[in-house]
């Protein structure tokens, strides 16, 4: 459904993404992991349109949309949430999902509707009728993912929708995660919060300096020695191996 | 030539050449009048739309000092100046900065309804009235050929001149010039260092007010003083901080020139009505092609 | 009970609609002093120019200190026309919504193609107003320049509406002639704005309002969503133009592109609440009566002079900004809120 290939970002003499590859097929979960500063972020803002790579290509469902707007990547049926939240301050939970919504439902009605049950899947039912800008770390997350499904979108980008949550509110997005793909609609996404990206994944990718040094299925990835020391620092590997505790 | 459908006069290269002399003269007072803006831009941030107006009132100040107390316009810096500076920091301390939260229009809006209270306030209690400062010297002056030029034309060179150098020179090398330094560059971090953030807001607000106070006494001589006066310095001034890059002093001075001189062209071929837009025209193009101007963000 | 209060908000709404706008269509039979219908016709005026603001600034957040341009744009096309040409006022109208139109389109394609947002947008406004207030002083061959544009006054009551003047149309078009202009032009600047309230546009516009990046994210282009505001915006504030030159048959640089006007479309929206529907009206009317108050109060004392209004309505422009961002409105809905959650209380 998506294929990136060698994307490349520069800003300036910065080699924020170097000749990052990676696959999502349809129906798939993927997750892209690795430490802080590595370029997560950046790797998701050149392929959703937010910034233009300056080399490599990015080609949903087989139309290349390298260097396409946000906009018109959302049209295709690909959207990105944002690390940062950015809810529509002004506007009630109900309105900016029907923003979303909007995006393929011209009626006003409609959308607005349509938002309601949206917000059902996330549970922001309750919220409504709120200001957006008066909630928690918790449902601003959840109108950000609310926003970005109510696209109707194939393929779904989120960055970091679980920083900030608690025990109890990862799960429950875990498990409203989980409904989304059930949906049919294809994820790849951003954690650190590995306990989620082991139960979520099918399969990961782990960046690092801006390059991908490992993928595989996640339980590959926790004992790649690569991987562990991406995460740990040079040496972790060995002696974690020698210390004889090393276990995922 | 030809302009929107009306032929351009053509001139003698001395005639362009004096104009373009006056220009740097008329220059040196843009740079000032700008040179307080840009600093209030480099530190706080902040547009400040009523400059235009505070230099209007400082005008009217040097004006009453005159006509009142006989007062020459040039020794009136030694008042106009220090009150300058004290108006400045109340104004920053009591209204500016508390609507300083949230976005950057919103605070060019406030300092937009205090241009008006204040420009009304000259209006109310002055009338719509030219006035003028008349010194007996405002006639003399030297002969460089091409053009003439007034003595008080020169003191606003040589003056401008000075008082951007004291202003460098202060910012480098006085405590609380390295602090409006710090402020500007990493406001948080010079929060953290101890420095008293919202002092040295109304510090540099209150130095951008006297820059503009002395430019006050400068212009004196050669500029009647009127409510309005300041609506048209201000839009000049915000050209040349864009044009030299917002909170630049380089800048400042360079931009100031650069738009005297472009004006005075401007007016001789285009006349003394359309030259002036050549200064809209700079604005539009600086906005749209070069937000950052010519000297980027430098203090 | 919430569903309950937002139905009985809702029905209350409509009702409040019903009762302004009968009360503005029946103000000529139940108001017969000059003075006073004069008052209300300005007051409608002002609104409308906010009205026209708080499309663009208000739904689209972008902040213009320019909109003298479309005002001024609009005035001298419909002046020019038919004083040069000769030409039907009811065939200029529609050149001078066009031509503001088309500058809006222009100054908005450049400004928002080349990412000027908030106070950099809003200096760039301004510089094109200025720019083109100089040019309509200096290019006199075309605009008259300084002197300005005045229309001949038609005597005529039979050509009252062929020349869209009503100072001699007969009993009650030469009273009201004007006053059902600037409200027929206000229920269109009404139409448009609560059209944004509710549909896809004016969803998307609050969208970038909001947050550019969020919203071309959910598939918005913000480019094209603000292009369409301004335009809109401009087309609203381009009436204002249109009914000025008709009720005073006058036009100068100083009153096309001068700052006033621009000012007086802030203050109306901004006093009143931004990206309301009724925000423009409320500001314009508060600003008005305070203004009438102090010239009859400080202006008597002091003398009748000019400024005094002007220094009041700063004052309250500043004040609105620090202690009531959301204006007039915002201060009726709160209210309004604790006077519901307090019946709701007792209820319950």
């Amino acid at each position: 459904m998506l294929d990136v290939s060698s994307l490349t970002k520069r800003f300036g003499g910065l080699v924020a993404v170097n000749g990052a590859s990676l696959t999502v097929n349809e129906g798939e979960i993927v997750s892209l992991i690795g430490p802080n500063g590595a370029g997560k972020t950046t790797l998701f803002a050149t392929i959703a349109g937010f910034l233009k790579p300056n080399e490599g290509s990015v080609v949903l469902d087989g139309q290349d949309i390298t260097g396409h707007k946000p906009h018109e990547i959302c049209r295709r049926g690909m959207v990105r949430t944002f690390q940062v939240v950015k809810p529509f301050a002004g506007l009630s939970v109900r309105e900016n999902i029907a923003v979303g919504a909007h995006t393929r439902i011209a009626g006003r009605e409609e959308a607005l509707e349509f938002a309601g049950k949206i917000a059902a899947h996330v549970g922001l039912t309750p919220l409504l009728d709120q200001s957006a800008g008066d909630l928690t770390v918790a449902g601003r997350k959840r109108i950000e993912l609310a926003r970005a499904l109510a696209t109707q979108p194939k393929l779904l980008l989120l960055d970091e929708v679980m920083a900030g949550l608690n025990a109890t509110e990862i799960l429950e997005i875990v498990e409203i995660i989980q409904q989304i793909r059930d949906s049919g609609v294809t994820i790849l996404l951003i954690e650190h919060v590995m306990q989620a990206v082991m139960k979520l994944s099918d399969r990961a990718y782990v960046l690092n300096y801006g390059e991908i040094i490992a993928e595989g299925s996640p339980v590959e990835i926790a004992h790649d020695p690569k991987v562990v020391e991406a995460y740990l620092g040079h040496g972790a590997s060995e002696r974690m191996k020698s210390a004889g505790g090393a276990d995922a | 030539m030809d302009f929107l459908g009306i032929s351009l006069p053509s001139y003698s290269l001395e005639t362009v050449f004096g104009s373009a002399i006056s220009g740097v003269f008329l220059g040196a007072i843009y740079a000032l009048v700008a040179l307080g803006l840009t600093l209030i831009y480099g530190v706080l941030h902040i547009i400040n739309f009523a400059h235009g107006t505070l230099l209007m009132l400082a005008m009217y100040a040097v004006f009453f000092l005159w006509s009142v107390f006989g007062v020459d316009p040039y020794l009136a810096m030694l008042i106009v100046v220090p009150g300058g500076y004290l108006f400045g920091y109340a104004l920053q301390r009591s209204v500016i900065g508390r609507t300083s939260h949230g976005r950057d229009e919103i605070i060019l809006l406030t300092t937009l309804g205090v241009s008006i209270v204040l420009e009304n306030f000259a209006l109310f209690a002055f009338s719509a009235n030219e006035r003028n400062v008349q010194v007996p010297y405002d006639f003399d002056g030297i002969d460089l050929g091409v053009v003439y030029i007034v003595w008080p034309q020169i003191a606003a060179l040589v003056g401008s001149l000075l008082i951007t150098a004291a202003l460098w020179c202060f910012m480098r090398f006085t405590d609380t010039g390295k602090a409006i330094r710090a402020v500007a560059k990493e406001r948080q971090g010079a929060r953290l260092m101890g420095i008293n953030v919202e002092h040295i807001f109304a510090v540099s607000f209150g130095i951008g007010t006297a820059c503009v106070a002395a430019a006050a006494s400068l212009l004196a001589p050669t500029y009647a003083v009127f409510p309005q006066v300041g609506y048209l310095f201000v839009l000049i001034a915000f050209t040349v901080v864009v044009l030299g890059g917002m909170g630049s002093f380089v800048g400042a001075l360079v931009g100031g020139l650069v738009i005297g001189v472009t004006e005075q062209i401007g007016r001789l071929y285009l006349g003394e009505s359309l030259g002036l837009i050549t200064i809209s025209a700079i604005f539009i193009l600086i906005l749209l092609f070069r937000p950052t101007g010519l000297f980027g963000q430098r203090l | 009970m919430s569903m309950l209060t937002t139905m009985s908000t809702g029905n209350m709404q409509r009702i409040g609609w019903a009762v302004l706008i009968g009360a503005l269509l029946a103000a000529p039979f139940a108001i017969h002093s000059g003075r006073w219908m004069e008052f209300i016709e300005l007051t409608l005026f002002a609104a409308l120019l906010g009205q026209g603001w708080n499309i663009l600034g208000g739904y689209g957040g972008q902040y213009s200190f320019g909109h003298a341009l479309f005002f001024g744009t609009a005035a001298y096309l419909q002046a020019l026309l038919q004083y040069k040409l000769g030409w039907s006022p009811w065939l200029t109208l529609w050149i001078a919504i066009g031509g503001s139109v088309a500058v809006a389109a222009f100054v908005g394609f450049l400004s928002f193609r080349y990412g000027l947002r908030g106070s950099y947008f809003a200096l760039v406004t301004l510089a094109f107003a200025e720019a083109f207030h100089v040019l309509s002083r200096s290019l006199v061959s075309v605009t008259e320049g300084g002197r300005g544009v005045q229309l001949p006054l038609n005597q005529d009551p039979e050509q009252a509406l062929a020349t869209f003047q009503f100072t001699f149309a007969g009993p009650f078009l030469s009273e009201a002639g004007y006053y059902y202009t600037i409200l027929i032009f206000l229920l269109i600047g009404f139409a448009v704005t609560g059209w944004l309230n509710h549909s896809r546009f004016g969803a998307q516009l609050q969208a970038v309002r909001e947050d550019e990046d969020a919203a071309s994210a959910l598939g918005i282009d913000p480019f094209r969503v603000k292009m369409s505001a301004i335009c809109l915006s401009a087309g609203v504030t381009s009436l204002a133009g249109i009914y000025y030159v008709q009720k005073f048959l006058f036009v100068d640089p100083g009153i096309a592109y001068g700052p006033g006007k621009s000012v007086e479309a802030l203050f109306a929206a901004i006093i009143g609440g931004v990206g309301t529907v009724l925000g423009p009206l409320l500001g314009s009317a508060f600003i008005h009566i305070v203004g009438e108050f102090a010239k009859e109060t400080i202006g008597a004392m002091l003398g009748d002079r000019p400024g005094v209004d002007l220094i009041l309505f700063g004052i309250i422009l500043v004040l609105m900004l620090a202690y009531m961002p959301r204006g007039l409105v915002g201060l009726v809905e709160l209210l309004w809120r604790k006077l519901i959650t307090k019946r709701g209380g007792g209820n319950a």
